[in-house]
């Protein structure tokens, strides 16, 4: 399951959290039963609430001060009809950007694959929850479905930016997102892994370019662009469009890319947005 | 890598290596002195020295040190609690060779005068591997629960070790053994399958030949 998606599919059935759950319980030496799990995904589902709660803080600051109360300001925007992108799309994107911004002020958090790009799918979920009224069983599903994709992506290619570049960090959470939105809109776990290859597709490149070499500018900002390249890619699955490259092929480019990527635009602070002059002062 | 890997962990912002790891480096020290931090030095080496205090590596490590989880939300007030509680810090950088561009050496100091001085490196994604112990070298992640016995090297000190888990049925998953010089100062480091009681630890402690005995436990 881990190895390719091809092999998540086919060993699957069709039922990926099923897989995901089994071979957790094999893979993992500490797990005892499917309902511990089941109980622990609920328990850093709640993790994953509680931050976009707390990230919403109109007096939030990271320890820099680079960032925070932004995601007040988005979410207010939207509230009062002001954004061009719809109600939907807005809230994602603010709570997206609190919970990076509760990260960079140091606050608790899933990392979803990663500290970085822990803000997309805790947004997706909580904002699609309150608009579709799933439950949370089903939410904890379609972390399973979110996790088993994420597996394949860091197995094959990488989720660490200073490997692969945000490509491996905002990249691959869009990715898992996008396969999650499918799962919770009833669509097939091929549609998932199509959803899961548009998004990927979509981000392919990304560097990590940290100013100051602080999870904080651009990071924060990216979180925001990821959900609208996760929700747009689980769109065009959910319609019935077919990715034309097979999602085990677009993992490994993007992994090519990642190492193809030259040393200032993974994580070292020297490049991209890090090198621009005014915040290297 | 599991599942949990990826949907997880749990953690304090804002890096899994500057932050989440710098809290548990201050967290195996302060296991590793087996007694509440009255004093701590804290230096920090490479990208530590550049970030530390716009990644809260500080009062990570400080909040480690106090014996905060590395989920606990009191983290980022962590220097605050050090005041309430009384414990004196210094932080300043240093310029190490050939170490891992996260590391950090504490020293420190408990309540009876006990010192220990660890220098650790958080190599990614919250892990961590402690490279010397009180100035001598080693290598443990403690990522399982891990029995560190700093000890002399006399014949028969290992056998002594392996006899007592083996009495207490406990497996041991892996083991390695630093030493300085023959007959030095030696340090074991045992991963174990199970956690010892207090029984077990307390008859180890009571051996001539072992100086510390130390359990670590899941961080």
């Amino acid at each position: 399951m881990d190895h390719s998606v091809k092999s998540l599919l086919q060993e699957s059935d069709g039922n990926i959290v099923k897989a995901a759950r089994d071979w957790q319980l094999q893979n993992d030496i500490h797990a005892k039963s499917a309902e511990e799990l089941d109980a622990y995904m609920h328990e850093v589902l709640g993790v994953m609430r509680d931050s976009t709660v707390k990230g919403m803080r109109s007096d939030l600051r990271s320890v820099s001060g680079l960032t925070g109360g932004n995601a007040y300001k988005l979410m207010t925007a939207v509230e009062a009809g002001k954004t061009a992108g719809g109600s939907l799309l807005g809230r994602i994107a603010a709570r997206a950007l609190g919970v990076a911004e509760y990260n960079a002020a140091m606050g608790r958090i899933v990392a979803a694959p990663t500290a970085g790009a822990c803000g997309i799918l805790p947004a997706v979920l909580i904002t699609l929850q309150e608009e579709y009224g799933y439950t949370d069983d089903q939410l904890v599903d379609a972390l399973y479905v979110a996790g088993a994709f994420g597996l394949v992506i860091a197995t094959r290619a990488s989720i660490s930016g200073a490997q692969g570049g945000c490509q491996a960090e905002c990249g691959s959470a869009a990715a898992m997102a996008a396969a999650a939105i499918v799962y919770l809109k009833g669509g097939s776990a091929e549609q998932s892994a199509d959803a899961c290859s548009f998004a990927l597709m979509n981000l392919m490149g990304l560097v990590c370019d940290p100013v100051k070499g602080l999870v904080e500018v651009p990071c924060v900002f990216r979180n925001v662009g990821a959900i609208s390249v996760a929700l747009t890619a689980a769109d065009m699955a959910l319609s019935g469009i077919v990715c034309p490259i097979p999602c085990d092929e677009v993992i490994d480019a993007m992994r090519q890319v990642g190492d193809a990527m030259p040393s200032s635009l993974r994580e070292t602070g020297e490049g991209g947005c890090a090198g621009c002059p005014s915040m290297c002062r | 890598m599991n599942l949990f890997d990826i949907i997880g962990p749990v953690m304090i912002g804002p890096s899994s290596s500057h932050t989440a790891g710098a809290a548990r480096i201050g967290r195996v020290t302060r296991m590793l002195l087996g007694e509440e931090v009255k004093k701590a030095e804290i230096l920090f080496h490479g990208s530590f020295a550049k970030t530390w205090e716009g990644h809260g590596a500080d009062r990570a490590v400080i909040g480690g040190l106090l014996g905060l989880a590395v989920a606990d939300e009191r983290m980022r007030m962590s220097r605050e609690l050090a005041a309430e509680k009384g414990m004196e810090y210094t932080i300043a950088p240093t310029n190490l060779r050939d170490a891992h561009p996260n590391t950090v050496i504490i020293t420190a100091t408990g309540m009876t005068g006990k010192q220990v001085k660890v220098q650790a490196a958080s190599v990614g994604g919250g892990s961590i591997f402690v490279q010397y112990l009180n100035d001598m070298e080693v290598g443990f992640s403690g990522e399982r629960t891990t029995l560190i016995i700093q000890h002399r090297d006399t014949p028969g000190a290992i056998a002594q070790v392996s006899q007592m888990l083996a009495w207490a049925q406990m497996n041991i998953a892996t083991m390695r053994v630093f030493r300085e010089d023959k007959g030095g100062r030696a340090v074991m480091a045992l991963e174990l399958d199970s956690v010892p009681e207090d029984k077990l630890l307390m008859s180890l402690r009571s051996m001539d030949a072992f100086a510390n005995v130390t359990l670590l436990t899941k961080l």
